[in-house]
């Protein structure tokens, strides 16, 4: 459990950070620890130099424009679970954050971390997926913006370049009667999400269902969009029997794991059931 | 309890003094202790559950920056072996050597030892011994490992079976023939890993011929005892010091081999040495518990009357024996599983295994939640087959308690005891009468609501040293106290318990406090280092430390007393019948105001020019208390769940419980040791389980599988407790460090196999994990289509 020896930088500015990457091969970015750290004490991770990107505050805010979100990378799931615009517009992913690990973790882990890292067992990524956020970064080569449906590829892999930073995630303004939930089963041990599934429905004037989306985390080698189960709903009432069926769909096409904790049976269970709690809930909110 | 002896703090919820400093953090542990010039130890270990060692080239690492030397089990035989403390007839014991030198026999195993400046150049050198195994195939399973043909882990003994141990009573053939009904249970109790907060540590130094050990354990007496013996140096020589211990629960009741590793390099380097060990070394190299599999059988008539009970036992010693491992599944396990019952007839018998696992010992409770377990789980499913309320069927079996005291079928002599009264208040306080309405309720909301209760009698207060001697135990089971009243009249106690989270330094206080008349402020407990302890010491452990050590203390404080009396009456001129000893003070019945202050008595005791005719000068008492029998705390917990049929997943609605440890010294250390011991007890029932694949690696290998619940997985506890003073010591008390841990494991699965009755469903395996729950649902749903 100690780490090897490594260079630290901890700058204060976005630049001097991309800058800093620049000067190692083997670099990594630390912002609340959660993740990196462990795996260096488990000496998962040997990184040559990290650099520290604490200091640089601007990275810590929550903006909303015109119903259009954006979280600092380094806002704390606290942070994010407290904020009321993101109660109130963004209910799967306060809900999400205030699912993560415990008050200690939320206290420190971030946002920017957690999508970065992609834990296949990471809350905030189903929510990220679910309202079709933006991750934007900022590299050697400049800033770009990644949709979150390519942001996300294997475990602990992303379309992240080298040494380039998670900035913020921007959550787009939803229009019309839009409701959104997050349902999880955690492991009892580690608290991550054996299944976390976030549900965004929008329906229309007459109360039919007008867009659905389904991320599920946990239960596969990465997020994922239920899509076979956000067609189902779509068109219908969101009644009761609508949302059993189009939940029963959601582990549709995907390889689900298996481990010590619950089977990949168990796991399609699971997805389906917290789907449906999920979906129902979003509707709820959808009808205001 | 003496006539004369108040009892102004016995029973008051005195704050607990040991509280400011751990709180604060100003606590030392083992591994704060940094001596000037110490080097750092790193361990390498077996990642082979059974494999010869061809050959252990450590050239590369000696030459890393940074390492002083690295040892392998040829150069550790000096160390001489590790002690067992237990010996049960006919017992094959294993030789266990600090380093294995032929074999490893376990992943975890240790084979040599890394020393350097720094622990983090230990821990790379160590990664570059290099270690030719040849792997030898595995048995993880007790029952299997005593099958023919499987591989034999101690070939010297040409077996993996440790004992056979049968104890019997009455005549079971009858029983059975007489039987209208029997029950049969296969009970898994499985593998579980002790999880101290604080992780083991050692720290020895030897400068001009004293060693000196810093250890986190339970037992500094028995450490000091083994070091000496087996390093060839004197007793006096040796100091074996356990600073503040961040929790034991029977994990660091040993002498383990880091210890004597530790202080033989300490003594042949002549530099002061630290072991630490990580969390997930500790999973695999502290020992773990239970791990028993056993097959009940109770005889009973259609009315609910208990004619026998039959059970057959195959314990999981691991890969050596521990210290005290040949007692937990046979002496602390087999005597109590008659339990609150009166049984005519019992037949048991427990077989020991090697096996290619981390060695198994005590783990709170030790073979008493066991033994607990079988017959609790035997009475619900016996009351299922009958049709009769559970709690009718125990109460209809109770030990009446006319009958104390009372010899239990399997021979062991139950102190005192009143059952009825804790299973009637505990099932007032579940609302047990209305509880239908509420699975009805819960069934309507499409949930399984379930109620279990578990009755209990636990062993405590270990041991009455001819009754060691007379079950195999190779020590006395004794406790010894030290009062040393200055002349100034500071009172320091001192004692051989070696508390790690019970709080002896305020209950020992409140003890002397009342029997010299001082308040608990006003007295140190000093306790864990060999140099100052009253002699020998035996430690805490088996919810002996009350019992015994405080019976020892508060003996102590009554020759104290007993002098400040007699020199008082001298003092005042008056009968010694006639002094009162309170409040500080030592005064004629009835005339405080012309009372003597403690101070003055104690500085008169030391002066010595004005005492009673020959009078020894000076105030101070040692004491060694030999219990006359144990005692044997009692109780009923209830527990009430919700299975959703969904996910498995369990929820405590509700958590009841009325225990009787007799007299209470501090109810708030007794309702803390229930809370902790209560929700450990949940662990086993709900989550924890070690688990191994068949080549013994442990799949199970740290805390983010392996779940220890904390306070957020655990209901508020609704506590209450009768009181049965015991007549086997003079302050009515038995002991309470186990009770929560033996009781609540079956409660829940109680609770949780009635909740999933109505599905046909009868027993499931612990821990009930969400999965196996939703899979017993699942298929009882399918036998019902």
């Amino acid at each position: 459990m100690i780490t090897h020896q490594f260079a630290y930088e901890a700058p204060t500015t976005i630049d001097d950070a991309v800058k800093a990457l620049g000067r190692s091969r083997e670099a990594k970015v630390l912002a609340g620890g959660h993740s990196l750290i462990p795996l260096m004490k488990l000496g998962l991770a040997e990184p040559e130099l990290i650099v520290d990107i604490g200091r640089i505050a601007a990275l810590r805010e929550i903006k909303s424009e015109k119903g259009a979100v954006t979280v600092g990378a380094l806002a704390t799931h606290r942070s994010i679970a407290d904020n009321s615009t993101i109660a109130t517009a963004l209910a799967a992913l306060a809900e999400a954050a205030a699912a993560v690990g415990d008050l200690q973790v939320r206290s420190r882990g971030t946002i920017g971390g957690s999508l970065a890292h992609a834990d296949p067992a990471a809350d905030e990524p189903a929510p990220t997926l679910a309202f079709d956020a933006t991750i934007g970064v900022i590299g050697p080569k400049g800033r770009r913006d990644i949709p979150a449906r390519e942001f996300f590829k294997e475990t602990f892999e992303t379309a992240l370049g080298a040494n380039e930073i998670v900035i913020e995630i921007r959550f787009p303004a939803r229009a019309g009667r839009t409701g959104s939930a997050y349902a999880k089963f955690p492991h009892p041990a580690s608290g991550f999400a054996i299944v976390g599934v976030a549900a965004v429905v929008g329906l229309k004037a007459d109360g039919t269902v007008e867009r659905a989306a389904i991320a599920v985390t946990g239960a596969a080698a990465g997020p994922f969009r239920a899509t076979a189960a956000e067609r189902a709903l779509v068109g219908t009432r969101g009644d009761a029997s609508a949302i059993a069926a189009a939940a029963a769909k959601a582990g549709d096409g995907i390889t689900l794991l298996s481990d010590l904790t619950a089977s990949s049976e168990f796991r399609k269970a699971l997805v389906i059931v917290h789907t449906r709690r999920a979906l129902e809930r979003a509707v709820e909110r959808a009808r205001g | 309890m003496t006539a004369a002896t108040p009892t102004t703090y016995i029973g008051t919820r005195t704050p607990r003094k040991e509280d400011p400093k751990l709180i604060r953090g100003r606590g030392v542990f083992t591994d704060d202790v940094t001596l000037p010039g110490m080097v750092y130890v790193s361990l390498v270990r077996s990642p082979h559950a059974h494999a010869r060692i061809r050959r252990i080239d450590a050239g590369a690492a000696r030459k890393e920056p940074g390492v002083v030397t690295v040892i392998t089990g040829k150069d550790a035989e000096a160390t001489g072996v590790l002690p067992v403390f237990i010996t049960v007839p006919g017992m094959s014991g294993s030789k266990h050597m600090p380093l294995a030198t032929d074999k490893a026999r376990y992943v975890g195993d240790a084979i040599a030892a890394v020393v350097a400046d720094t622990r983090q150049a230990a821990k790379r050198a160590a990664d570059m011994v290099t270690i030719d195994y040849e792997p030898l195939p595995v048995v993880v399973d007790a029952t299997k490992a005593l099958e023919p043909g499987a591989p034999i882990l101690h070939e010297e003994l040409g077996t993996n079976l440790v004992f056979t141990y049968p104890v019997k009573g009455g005549d079971i053939d009858k029983a059975f023939r007489d039987a209208e009904v029997t029950v049969k249970l296969h009970l898994v109790n499985q593998r579980l890993i002790p999880n101290a907060m604080e992780p083991r540590a050692v720290v020895a130094k030897f400068e001009v011929g004293e060693l000196t050990v810093w250890s986190s354990t339970q037992i500094p007496h028995f450490v000091q005892l083994i070091l000496a013996v087996n390093l060839g140096l004197s007793q006096n020589k040796v100091r074996v010091i356990a600073p503040e211990v961040g929790g034991g629960f029977g994990s660091k009741l040993q002498v383990y081999a880091e210890e004597l590793l530790i202080a033989h390099l300490a003594k042949t380097l002549g530099r002061p040495v630290k072991w630490t060990e990580d969390r997930r070394e500790g999973y695999l190299a502290t020992i773990h518990g239970r791990d028993l599999v056993e097959d009940v059988e109770v005889a009973a008539k259609r009315d609910g009357t208990v004619l026998g009970v039959r059970i057959r036992t195959v314990a999981n010693v691991g890969a050596y024996l521990q210290a005290f491992a040949p007692g937990i599944p046979t002496i602390l396990h087999a005597f109590i599983i008659p339990g609150a019952y009166r049984i005519p007839a019992f037949d048991c018998e427990v077989r020991g295994a090697y096996t290619n696992t981390t060695p198994v010992d005590a783990y709170r409770g030790a073979g008493r939640p066991e033994a607990t377990f079988a017959i609790e789980r035997a009475m619900d499913r016996l009351a299922d087959e009958i049709g009769m309320d559970p709690a009718e069927l125990r109460r209809q079996n109770f030990v009446p308690p006319d009958a104390f005291p009372f010899t239990t079928i399997s021979g062991i002599t139950y102190d005192s005891g009143d059952y009825g009264p804790a299973l009637d208040r505990a099932l007032a306080m579940a609302d047990y009468k209305s509880f239908e309405k509420r699975r009805a309720e819960a069934k309507a909301r499409g949930t399984y609501r379930g109620i279990g209760l578990s009755s209990y009698v636990e062993i405590c207060g270990l041991a009455p040293s001819k009754a060691n001697s007379a079950l195999g135990v190779g020590w006395g089971g004794y406790e010894s106290a030290r009062i040393r009243v200055h002349p100034t009249g500071a009172v320091q106690v001192f004692t051989g318990t070696s508390p790690h989270g019970q709080g002896h330094e305020t209950s020992w206080a409140q003890i002397a406090a009342d029997a010299i008349g001082v308040s608990p402020d006003d007295i140190e407990v000093r306790h864990g280092d060999t140099f100052e302890s009253p002699g020998m010491g035996v430690g805490t452990f088996g919810s002996r430390s009350l019992a015994v050590g405080g019976i020892a203390v508060h003996n102590a404080a009554q020759k104290i007393r007993e002098k400040v009396i007699q020199i008082g009456a001298h003092l005042l001129e008056a009968s010694p019948a006639d002094v009162v000893v309170e409040g500080g003070k030592v005064f004629v019945k009835g005339v405080p105001e012309k009372a003597k202050a403690f101070g003055e008595i104690s500085m008169a005791a030391y002066l010595a020019s004005n005492l009673p005719d020959g009078m020894e000068p000076g105030l101070e008492a040692t004491t060694y208390y030999d219990p006359p029998n144990f005692t044997f705390p009692f109780g009923t917990h209830v527990a009430e769940v919700e299975v959703d049929p969904e996910t498995g997943s369990v929820e405590i609605i509700r958590y009841s419980a009325c225990d009787d440890c007799g007299r209470q010294i501090n109810p708030m250390i007794v309702e803390g040791q229930l809370h902790g011991g209560i929700t450990q007890g949940i662990g086993q029932a709900l989550y924890e389980t070690a688990v191994y694949d068949s080549n013994g690696q442990l799949l199970s290998g740290s805390m983010m599988e392996y779940h220890v619940p904390s306070a957020a997985d655990v209901p508020p506890f609704a506590l209450d407790h009768t009181v049965t003073l015991t007549k086997t010591n003079p302050l009515g008390v038995k002991g309470i460090g186990e009770a929560g841990t033996i009781a609540s494991t079956p409660a829940i699965v109680n609770a949780v196999v009635d909740a999933l009755s109505p599905l046909g469903i009868r027993h499931i395996d612990m821990p009930l994990t969400a999965e196996k729950l939703w899979q017993a649902i699942r298929k009882a749903g399918e036998a019902r289509r």
